[in-house]
């Protein structure tokens, strides 16, 4: 059986890890080939990178990151952060990527997900959706919810599909940073609406949390950043207490 | 020992390179015939879609080539259904090593599956010191069918052929590189043949 996933994210400045890592045993938690095998050794099921700088070098940056995370980490990963040509993503893959993660420049130019999946493989390409549910309705976010788009979520997400993505990474901006939960309606409407698997992101507070995702929410895969970052949850505890609960996860 | 990958600008091989560095060894990546033959381990890579990337084997000859290899050929994923006779990924008619039939998972489950999936069933030294029911990490719309060349079977929709071995020739539709531990044994057992 398919077991559902456990995926840290990392979030990535100029080569380095940010937002509050908070990891005593680690020589230089702000190093993010040294937290990503910490995390696979501890369990993760996959990685994800997201460059959150702004940087000109960041392109090159991202590229000796996506080398370094390769030549020593032996779990999937992927990244995502300012990613809009199929020159960029050719780079990324060639250089040991497993996945593309895109937002932004998906929106802009929606055939930039055809064109990825005819080249690399519609496995490789993950769009991320951010949204936030405004008087009842799901709206696409961009830019970290600063620029709201008339986008609903739901026809964003089935467009993204036919067009070739092999993943959505779903956060709801709602639940993003509450630790109150995922957004499982939303997450149960997209899983049954498409026929990709779909990440649940924003929200994760406690286990429970992640239980209900993959129940009442039924995502594939969730993801998380702070709780795993500050060490509130321990990924093989979450893994114990999933299994414990009858959701089939790798240990 | 010499060690090549087979490079046909199929997706993502650095990784490959990089876990048989992790085990100790140091891999080549080369499309050179010459270099290829030579080889003591030989593996086939392959991510992308099966009609194009048979379209890059039969251009540099590689396709004629990879049947009459005698050391020992690991095919990876798209690699390993390349290997086999047919595929329905656009309507592909593979190097024909096994004798199966690749097919499309239905639309009962999420296409492609992707993440960790069990094997059982494992056969040969391709599996040593691997348990049953092991977790391997999967990327993938088409499978083998079950056939008599089976050596490890997954079930997603059905169950299928997730390793294939035939004389020097194994097939893995997981991806051994990015499998934490137990897939970094299995790659270590097949270099070790």
């Amino acid at each position: 059986m398919l077991t559902k996933r456990i995926i840290p994210c990392l979030d990535i400045k100029n080569g380095r890890t940010v937002k509050g890592v908070n990891f005593l045993d680690l020589r230089d938690a702000g190093n993010p080939v040294e937290l990503a095998q910490f995390y696979a050794e501890n369990g993760a099921d996959e990685l994800v990178f997201l460059d959150i700088s702004a940087t000109e070098e960041k392109r090159k940056t991202l590229v000796d990151l996506v080398l370094r995370v390769a030549e020593k980490v032996n779990i999937p990963f992927t990244v995502g952060g300012g990613i809009s040509s199929v020159e960029d993503v050719d780079v990324l893959l060639q250089c040991g990527a497993d996945k593309v993660s895109i937002n932004s420049s998906a929106v802009k130019r929606p055939e930039l997900i055809n064109e990825l999946s005819a080249k690399f493989g519609s496995q490789c390409v993950v769009v991320a959706i951010d949204a936030k549910q405004v008087d009842g309705e799901w709206k696409v976010h961009l830019v970290g919810g600063k620029v709201v788009t008339e986008l609903n979520l739901f026809d964003w997400a089935k467009e993204v599909e036919k067009r070739g993505a092999g993943e959505i990474l779903f956060t709801s901006m709602n639940n993003d940073g509450t630790k109150n939960g995922f957004a499982n309606e939303a997450l149960a409407k997209l899983s049954t609406d498409l026929n990709i698997p779909i990440i649940a992101s924003g929200g994760a507070g406690t286990m429970q949390h992640f239980a209900d995702t993959f129940k009442k929410g039924q995502a594939d895969a969730a993801l998380a950043a702070s709780v795993f970052h500050f060490k509130e949850i321990a990924i093989p505890e979450l893994k114990e207490f999933l299994n414990e609960d009858g959701i089939l996860v790798r240990r | 020992m010499k060690i090549v990958i087979i490079n046909y600008g199929a997706g993502n091989i650095q990784s490959i390179k990089f876990a048989i560095q992790r085990l100790g060894f140091e891999a080549k990546l080369s499309d050179d015939v010459e270099e290829i033959q030579q080889a003591d381990k030989v593996i086939f890579p392959g991510v992308g879609e099966a009609s194009s990337a048979m379209k890059k084997l039969k251009a540099t000859e590689l396709d004629q080539l990879i049947p009459q290899l005698t050391k020992p050929v690991l095919g990876i994923c798209l690699g390993m259904q390349l290997m086999c006779k047919h595929s329905e990924e656009g309507d592909t008619k593979g190097l024909g090593i096994f004798d199966v039939e690749v097919k499309r998972f239905s639309n009962q489950v999420k296409v492609p599956q992707i993440g960790w999936n069990q094997i059982s069933k494992l056969q040969t030294e391709l599996f040593q010191g691997v348990k049953e029911q092991e977790f391997m990490y999967l990327v993938h719309s088409f499978y083998a069918e079950k056939c008599d060349e089976m050596i490890a079977e997954t079930s997603y929709d059905v169950a299928y052929a997730s390793a294939l071995k035939k004389n020097n020739f194994f097939g893995v539709q997981f991806h051994p590189e990015k499998s934490s531990q137990a897939g970094e044994r299995i790659l270590e057992n097949f270099l070790k043949l």
